[in-house]
């Protein structure tokens, strides 16, 4: 039986921006018909600012693979490419108010339909976009695929990359090699969390690297909660900040600074600490 | 929203008559058949009386029925017994379209050393003799083959299979449960050792089962302890199931008798309205040999999870072979061994009817599937040329 979202069913039955546009600027085709999936997404950007004016797209597959492509198009409509591309399967699945975890692949496939037209755009070959051996025979999944798709995910199991990739799906026969993968990431990611041998940054890099941090990772997250952030100062290892919004006198604040240091510290340097201006 | 039911090959509804039967098991006439008293004494009587009644379904004595708890556990029992009582032999013979309940069966004993072989089947679903012929081997230990398939309706040509597999004194077991009250079965004309039947499969409960095990044959129980079903299968019988078992044999014998052809004549309706309307749909499996309550259709370049859901909608119920519909990431294992192309294998329907099936039930699908497959095929990127009229 469906466990989909009253969301998921509403835009299944009711699908958005279907179609295919007429000379399209970018266009990206994943999935195939043997493997039961398939979504072919049409652009129209605005050369000037590379910014997304229109999205269609043809889907074949089920409720949840339709509806996901409603939720990726509404999701890049009106962003930059760069914008658009900071968009994750789980924004997909969110935007639907969440897929069962055996359809989250549905959710894959509309990030990768998005990466495929972007290198179309581009002028890059599909095939750059994703590189690597297949693992996979059954369902034609490469190990970059599942890497990227484990990192993302936070995945820990063989079924969870089933669920997300469709990888091990099938014949059940790249299972060990699934395996393989797994452990390989989070010894990795074990390794680089617990040393992280750093370089060390130039004082321009620093600030650099701090502003970008701030843009990316964490103005978008206040900015969904009708808070922003503006950076004020950076004095030695002291990043000199000030909360705008909702954020300001709100009593989540102090949790609200603390993560943003902890994210700094995560993503620039150890030392760093947030102070509010 | 009135509920149309086609998918009578999952399960079927319980008959009025079946439940009126079983009643009276759910309430006062709780006993226990094993009991000396009376009061238990009496509910074995009626235990008896549907072991009759089966039995008539399939033209068997009444000693060559015991109840089983499901059909799975009658075809896990019968293969059981077969290698147990056989057990210098190594081989098992089967083939690829099974329901798991015997294909699954089958891997697992493939993994404990035993050697199968799993018959391949032709686009239309039909098995090669000759190929059965030449598996059979000394070695042997049981042939098990299916009646007819759950999900193409195909019809075996059981009794010639029967004829090649006793040439050889070879046990026949045969998965009858989607037969059983759909076409006539006569056991004392087909020469097999051992038969599955199922109760929900036509109009029974669920939870009841039969296994025939022919007189004289060799048999082993699979589940042990009581004297139950002569030691044949131990466990406090599901008396309330197992009676209405026996009624649900009663009416599905004198509906054989007098429904003629009104199921097969829904069905072709059915077939013929979706070929009207709906360009290149295909059937799966043979025309000729099929089930007359089951047909499998499918529409190329969309994908059957998302046609349930749309029928869904309208409270029609069906099935499909596609992937997402299947559990697992892979499509139907039947339609696949048949050689379904996959644009065709996502997009196959399942719908199997039953005597309580209406002509209005068929019109009202007949209205309602051609613009689902439109709208499904105007968001496919493939196929864009197919459209229904
Ligand atoms: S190779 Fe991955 S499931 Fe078959």
């Amino acid at each position: 039986m469906w466990e989909y979202t009253d969301k998921v069913k509403d835009l299944f039955l009711h699908p958005k921006n279907v179609g295919e546009i007429d000379n399209p600027d970018a266009v990206g085709e994943v999935g195939s018909i043997v493997c039961g999936d398939a979504l072919k997404l049409t652009l129209k950007i605005d050369r000037e600012t590379n910014r997304i004016t229109d999205a269609k797209f043809k889907t074949f597959g089920c409720a949840s693979a339709i509806a996901s492509s409603t939720a990726l198009t509404e999701l890049i409509k009106g962003k930059t490419l760069d914008e658009a591309l900071n968009i994750t399967n789980q924004d997909i699945a969110a935007f639907l108010g969440g897929l069962p975890r055996e359809k989250m692949h549905c959710s894959v496939m509309g990030y990768e339909a998005l990466e495929a037209a972007v290198a179309n755009y581009r002028g890059e070959k599909p095939c750059e976009v994703e590189e690597g051996e297949i693992v996979c025979m059954c369902f034609g999944v490469t190990d970059q695929k599942i890497k990227r798709v484990i990192m993302e995910n936070k995945l820990r199991t063989v079924e969870d990359v089933t669920n997300f990739t469709k990888a091990g799906g099938g014949c059940g026969g790249c299972i060990p090699d699934i395996e393989k993968i797994l452990k390989e990431v989070w010894a990795e990611k074990v390794i680089e969390e617990t040393v992280k041998p750093r370089k060390k940054l130039t004082n321009i890099q620093k600030i650099a690297l701090i502003q970008e941090t701030i843009e990316k990772e964490i103005r978008p997250l206040l900015q969904a909660d009708n808070g922003d952030i503006e950076l004020i100062d950076i004095d030695g290892s002291r990043v000199i900040i000030s909360l705008r919004g909702t954020c300001t006198g709100c009593l989540m604040a102090d949790v609200t600074v603390k993560n943003i240091e902890k994210k700094l510290k995560e993503l620039v340097n150890e030392e760093l600490v947030v102070e509010v201006e | 929203m009135k509920v149309v039911y086609l998918d009578n090959n999952a399960t079927t509804k319980v008959a009025d008559e079946v439940r009126e039967a079983m009643l009276p098991y759910l309430s006062e006439l709780y006993g226990n058949p094993s009991s000396m008293h009376t009061f238990g004494g009496q509910v074995h009587r009626n235990i008896e009386i549907a072991r009759e009644q089966v039995a008539a379904l399939i033209n068997a004595e009444p000693e060559e029925i015991i109840f089983t708890s499901c059909g799975t556990e009658s075809d896990n029992t019968a293969l059981m017994s077969a290698l147990l009582s056989r057990h210098d032999k190594k081989h098992i013979i089967t083939t690829r379209v099974e329901h798991p309940a015997v294909l699954n069966f089958c891997k697992t004993t493939a993994r404990e050393g035993y050697r199968v072989t799993f018959l391949p089947v032709d686009k239309g679903g039909r098995l090669n003799l000759e190929e059965l012929r030449a598996a059979l081997t000394d070695d042997t230990a049981v042939v098990s083959i299916m009646y007819a398939n759950n999900e193409s309706g195909v019809i075996f040509p059981i009794h010639d299979i029967a004829d090649i597999v006793k040439s050889k004194g070879v046990p026949f077991h045969i998965d009858a449960v989607q037969a059983t009250g759909k076409i006539p079965i006569d056991v004392k004309k087909l020469p097999c050792d051992m038969m599955s039947i199922s109760g929900h499969k036509m109009h029974a409960a669920k939870g009841v089962a039969a296994l025939y095990i022919k007189r004289g044959a060799r048999f082993t129980p699979y589940i042990i302890g009581g004297h139950q079903e002569h030691g044949r299968r131990a466990g406090t019988e599901n008396v309330a199931s197992i009676v209405g078992f026996g009624v649900a044999s009663d009416l599905a014998k004198k509906h054989l008798q007098t429904e003629g052809t009104r199921i097969q004549d829904l069905k072709d309706k059915l077939e013929q309205g979706l070929f009207n309307t709906c360009p290149d749909p295909r059937i799966n499996g043979d025309m000729v040999n099929r089930l007359p309550n089951t047909t499998n259709i499918s529409f190329e370049y969309v994908e059957g999870e998302a046609i349930l859901l749309k029928l869904n909608e309208f409270n029609i119920c069906a099935s499909s072979g596609s992937a997402c519909t299947s559990g697992s990431l892979e499509p139907s294992h039947v339609l696949r061994s048949m050689g379904v192309p996959f644009t065709a294998i996502h997009g196959s329907v399942r719908f199997s009817l039953s005597r309580y099936t209406t002509e209005e039930e068929i019109d009202f699908v007949l209205e309602k599937m051609p613009p689902i497959i439109k709208e499904l095929r105007e968001l496919s990127p493939y196929g864009t040329d197919l459209a229904c009229h």
